[in-house]
């Protein structure tokens, strides 16, 4: 037959043809279930063994004294509130500094910035700080305000998680802004509106779930943090709320007592650790849930 | 003062609503020009979208603009209350003079302009609030007024638009939760509840549903009693309905304007009739 000519016989037309093919084709699909059905299994089950752990030993390990005690020594049964509080207090005044800067960062990108050089250049910045390693943020932190005023303190825990806060927002923001429709803006605009009304009163309300959602994964992701909080709170084994003072904070104390010798400590680590997932948990479901696009 | 102005338009035009419907449409006698455009073009970067156009809007008239798409019809339309300063790259020359003031000038406060001269886009765009708050939003920018005051201004415009009666008891809703119709007759609303002097319309009805679409121009006929209209739009029944001076555009140029009447029944050049009896376009 030349190569010209078209076969006489088409797979669907010879059946022997059609058949091998059919075998091979629901072999090979067969084969791809399987090893993407494995991997999905792969990963559930650590996310599963992980989670299964933390509720077993945190929930064995929690009680009410991890509330309304603070951090004692090793044998003495203390709790974990300084750290709770502490991490508490940190997160929000991390969040509170963070949250406007990225605000209006994310502002300046998406409506005034659009395709200029310096606007291009922010947002890469922006996203390098993004994924920057957040030790890196710790480490920054420690030489403006550890280092230059003699101690560890509360206030540069708080600026190195809004460090962290900053991108995530100025992201959000951006995006959420872009989303809005022109036509929304030329409307507002059309009845004769400055451009920050229309950014403040018509955007901003446009883009609010958003923007909601992104603060809150914000939180939730600083939340969690430990290294940034290493070099900048330290930690406090005692009750302190006091900003300029080292602060106590659930991730590091986390991290000093799981490595610990002592059972209780290693104990209350665990506690700590479901009550940081329980708390990640919830602002995602609430995140998720209350915040969720209306259609 | 203006709230008794208009008060005294609300009265006069319910009187006449009924002698006006008896009058045959006097499309011949155009009143003096509300906007004048003296030798205007206007460039998207290099390339020119309107060619040398000279056009008046008679006062408390329609003008209605025709042409096919991309002949620089809504075009014209956005350098009236230039939108287009929004984007750079576009620019505009020649005149348009109103109450003596070339608009297209640099020093011309843009939102004081856009507050006299209104405008209503194609698709309807209710901003995300509620339907009180829709209106209040644009007579805030240009006037203080009392509680009282506002909710008179917004149950005005509103019945103006033909709005009031379907809306009156969900004012504090969503105005996202409107039909479409709804939605750009509260555009409307939004746009006279200003009280500008001229109104644009961008195809107002080319989104809309055939009753959606009469209830708007039964409005315009209305709004014109008060405001000079222009409105752009692709549908010829529209353009004779509405329309008191009709204008054609073909490739950025005005080919031909006249009454209504004249350029529907008789038309001075060839190309606009071919374009109305739908030859071409």
């Amino acid at each position: 037959m030349s190569a010209t000519t078209l076969p006489a016989l088409g797979p669907a037309r010879d059946a022997r043809l059609a058949a091998s093919l059919s075998r091979r084709r629901k072999w090979f699909d067969r084969v791809v279930k399987v090893l993407c059905t494995g991997a999905t299994m792969i990963g559930l089950a650590l996310l599963a063994s992980i989670l299964f752990t933390l509720i077993w030993r945190g929930f064995g390990a929690l009680g009410l004294h991890v509330f309304t005690d603070i951090t004692r020594p090793p044998g003495s049964h203390g709790g974990l509130l300084n750290a709770i509080v502490g991490s508490q207090v940190q997160t929000l005044i991390g969040t509170a500094i963070g949250t406007p800067v990225g605000l209006m960062v994310g502002t300046y990108l998406a409506e005034y910035a659009r395709d200029s050089a310096l606007g291009n250049a922010v947002r890469f910045v922006s996203d390098v700080l993004l994924s920057a390693p957040s030790i890196l943020i710790g480490l920054f932190v420690y030489t403006i305000l550890v280092a230059p005023f003699g101690g560890f303190s509360g206030i540069a825990g708080c600026v190195a998680l809004a460090v962290i806060v900053v991108p995530i927002v100025v992201r959000t923001t951006e995006d959420m802004l872009r989303l809005i429709p022109i036509s929304l803006r030329e409307a507002a605009v059309a009845l004769g509106a400055p451009k920050w009304r229309v950014i403040v009163f018509i955007c901003y309300r446009a883009a609010r779930d958003g923007i909601a959602t992104g603060v809150l994964l914000a939180v939730a992701r600083v939340a969690g943090e430990t290294a940034p909080l290493l070099f900048t709170s330290l930690g406090n084994l005692n009750w302190s709320v006091s900003l300029t003072q080292p602060m106590a904070s659930l991730p590091v104390t986390i991290y000093q007592y799981a490595g610990s010798a002592f059972e209780d400590w290693v104990d209350l680590a665990w506690a700590g650790a479901l009550l940081i997932t329980a708390g990640v948990l919830a602002l995602n479901i609430v995140a998720r849930v209350a915040l969720r696009p209306r259609a | 003062m203006r709230d008794g102005d208009m008060n005294d338009a609300m009265s006069q035009t319910r009187q006449s609503r009924t002698l006006e419907a008896m009058q045959p449409r006097s499309a011949e006698v155009l009143g003096e020009a509300r906007i004048s455009m003296q030798e205007v073009n206007f460039f998207y970067g290099a390339n020119q979208a309107l060619k040398h156009i000279d056009l008046d809007l008679p006062d408390r008239q329609v003008t209605g603009m025709i042409g096919p798409s991309g002949c620089g019809k809504s075009t014209l339309l956005r350098v009236l209350n230039r939108m287009y300063d929004l984007y750079p790259g576009q620019r505009a020359e020649g005149r348009v003079m109103m109450d003596g003031v070339n608009i297209l000038e640099p020093g011309v406060d843009l939102n004081q302009l856009r507050s006299r001269i209104g405008m209503v886009f194609q698709k309807p765009t209710p901003f995300p609030m509620t339907i009180y708050e829709n209106i209040a939003f644009g007579v805030r920018l240009h006037e203080r007024l009392s509680k009282s005051a506002m909710d008179e201004r917004v149950e005005w415009s509103l019945t103006r638009a033909a709005l009031w009666e379907e809306a009156k008891d969900r004012l504090g809703t969503s105005a996202m939760g409107l039909s479409g119709g709804q939605q750009q007759r509260l555009c409307i609303a939004r746009t006279i509840a200003v009280r500008p002097e001229v109104i644009l319309l961008d195809e107002p009805t080319s989104a809309l549903d055939p009753i959606s679409t009469a209830k708007i121009e039964e409005l315009i006929d209305e709004l014109k009693r008060d405001f000079t209209i222009a409105i752009v739009t692709h549908n010829m029944q529209q353009a004779a309905r509405c329309a008191d001076q009709v204008a054609f555009f073909y490739l950025g140029e005005l080919v031909e304007v006249g009454s209504a009447t004249q350029m529907f029944t008789a038309p001075r050049l060839r190309r606009t009739q071919e374009y109305i009896t739908g030859r071409f376009g």
